[in-house]
């Protein structure tokens, strides 16, 4: 099997179980959210003692891989893997659209507006910014605070109707 | 085995690949260019007009850490060395990177205007990049490509708020792009190198024409002129650098060199 998988559980039972057992490792960011459910593992492939896990990073600058990365080792180690290898891969390079529609379900409800599936129009100079729902009470009327915020995957935002600010996973 | 005794930069960034002494001269030029930027948006932190900025100036800077690491580990391969090595053991000589982004700080208006032009550039430069024939540039260029593009769009937003707010504040952002126009060529400037990669990198002048269409754009809508003065004679990718770069290293590399080898 190839480091750069398609992304997904593998289809051989040793492989999956040990699938299994790394999807469990949640974001530290966002503790709501699997690394499965983000897209961030990638492949695992394992003859039921060893385990080769491929993750990638979601942002360049993202100071959490490393933390997932031993959460992997700690999690399959824990199950009684006796030999963890954890590698990562920068290409296909991560992007929003392999969060899990669980995945973004998670996220709204734990009141972080998801991905909203469309990009910005990057090609022009001038960039598109399209409505985001808030996940409290489901407005579209709302406003962007800052593109940047709390980590490098989220924008602040703020419902014009309820009033509350809340997080927005931006598209990528 | 403990996580602990694991480390971490053996593995990234992935591409698996060890650089030919040319890539990895290209890679120092990228790298460096985003290593310095990055140290100097740091500086914002705490300091900038709102705290929305604080965050937008930090994880910017965050972005262009994470370009830099990638870049210069994987130039490390061809040598031997790791990115810290390259990053805090190399004097001014050996740095690669462009002049404008060694220019100060200055006010709000001059990181502005100078994110805006070194973002432009980055932007093709990544876009080109995700097609290069050397595995490694691909995979980092691919990543660096789509962060790239917020931090133009960044810097976009507040060059149209700067120009079109006060008198004040579009007095200052003319002068701010008026200063750091000079340095744009230097951006765009082939040279040996670039013909002995041939087709794995975009060729420098390449980039110009897509470069010009944004900045065009951008100043159209801002009501703003293209700045008329001659280029600056900046020869940073020769290691020949500006008088700021120096008093920058002093700092950034101030730590690991009283602290050989020390990590957190």
């Amino acid at each position: 099997m190839s480091a750069v998988a398609s992304g997904g559980r593998p289809v051989d039972a040793a492989s999956a179980a040990a699938w299994d057992v790394a999807a469990r490792v949640a974001d530290p960011e966002v503790p709501v959210l699997t690394i499965a459910d983000l897209g961030v593992l990638r492949s695992v492939r394992s003859d039921g003692r060893r385990a080769e896990v491929v993750l990638t990073p979601t942002y360049s600058g993202c100071p959490a891989i490393e933390q997932m990365r031993d959460d992997v080792i700690l999690e399959l180690t824990a199950a009684g893997y006796e030999r963890v290898d954890v590698s990562f891969t920068l290409s296909p390079a991560w992007t929003t659209d392999w969060m899990s529609e669980d995945g973004r379900a998670k996220l709204e409800r734990y009141g972080i507006a998801p991905p909203n599936g469309s990009a910005p129009v990057r090609r022009g100079p001038i960039p598109v910014l399209l409505g985001v729902k808030c996940p409290r009470c489901a407005s579209l009327h709302t406003r962007e605070v800052s593109r940047y915020g709390s980590t490098s995957c989220k924008a602040l935002y703020e419902c014009l109707d309820c009033r509350e600010p809340f997080d927005f996973f931006k598209v990528h | 085995m403990t996580v602990d005794a694991l480390d971490l930069a053996d593995e990234l960034p992935g591409s698996g690949g060890v650089a030919s002494p040319d890539v990895a001269e290209y890679a120092m030029r990228l790298g460096d260019d985003a290593l310095i930027l990055s140290q100097q948006l740091g500086w914002w932190i705490s300091r900038a007009p709102e705290l929305e900025e604080d965050l937008a100036l930090g994880n910017i800077a965050l972005d262009l850490l994470g370009h830099a690491r990638a870049l210069l580990r994987y130039a490390g391969t061809s040598s031997g060395r790791s990115e810290d090595d390259l990053a805090y053991g190399r004097d001014e000589p050996d740095f690669r990177c462009c002049w404008l982004v060694q220019q100060p700080n200055g006010h709000f208006g001059d990181t502005i205007a100078r994110q805006l032009l070194v973002s432009a550039f980055q932007v093709e430069l990544y876009d080109a990049l995700s097609d290069s024939g050397d595995p490694g540039l691909r995979a980092i260029a691919g990543k660096a490509a789509r962060e790239v593009a917020y931090h133009r769009d960044h810097a976009v937003q507040w060059t149209l708020r700067l120009a079109g707010g006060t008198e004040e504040s579009r007095a200052r952002i003319i002068r701010s792009l008026t200063d750091l126009w000079p340095y744009v060529d230097e951006l765009f400037a082939d040279d040996e190198l670039c013909d002995r990669l041939g087709d794995a990198v975009p060729r420098p002048s390449s980039l110009r024409a897509g470069f010009d269409a944004v900045i065009d754009a951008v100043f159209a809508e801002a009501e703003l002129e293209r700045p008329q003065v001659s280029p600056a004679m900046a020869r940073g990718r020769s290691g020949r650098h500006s008088a700021h770069l120096g008093y920058l290293l002093a700092e950034m590399q101030w730590l690991a060199r009283r602290h050989p080898g020390a990590t957190w």
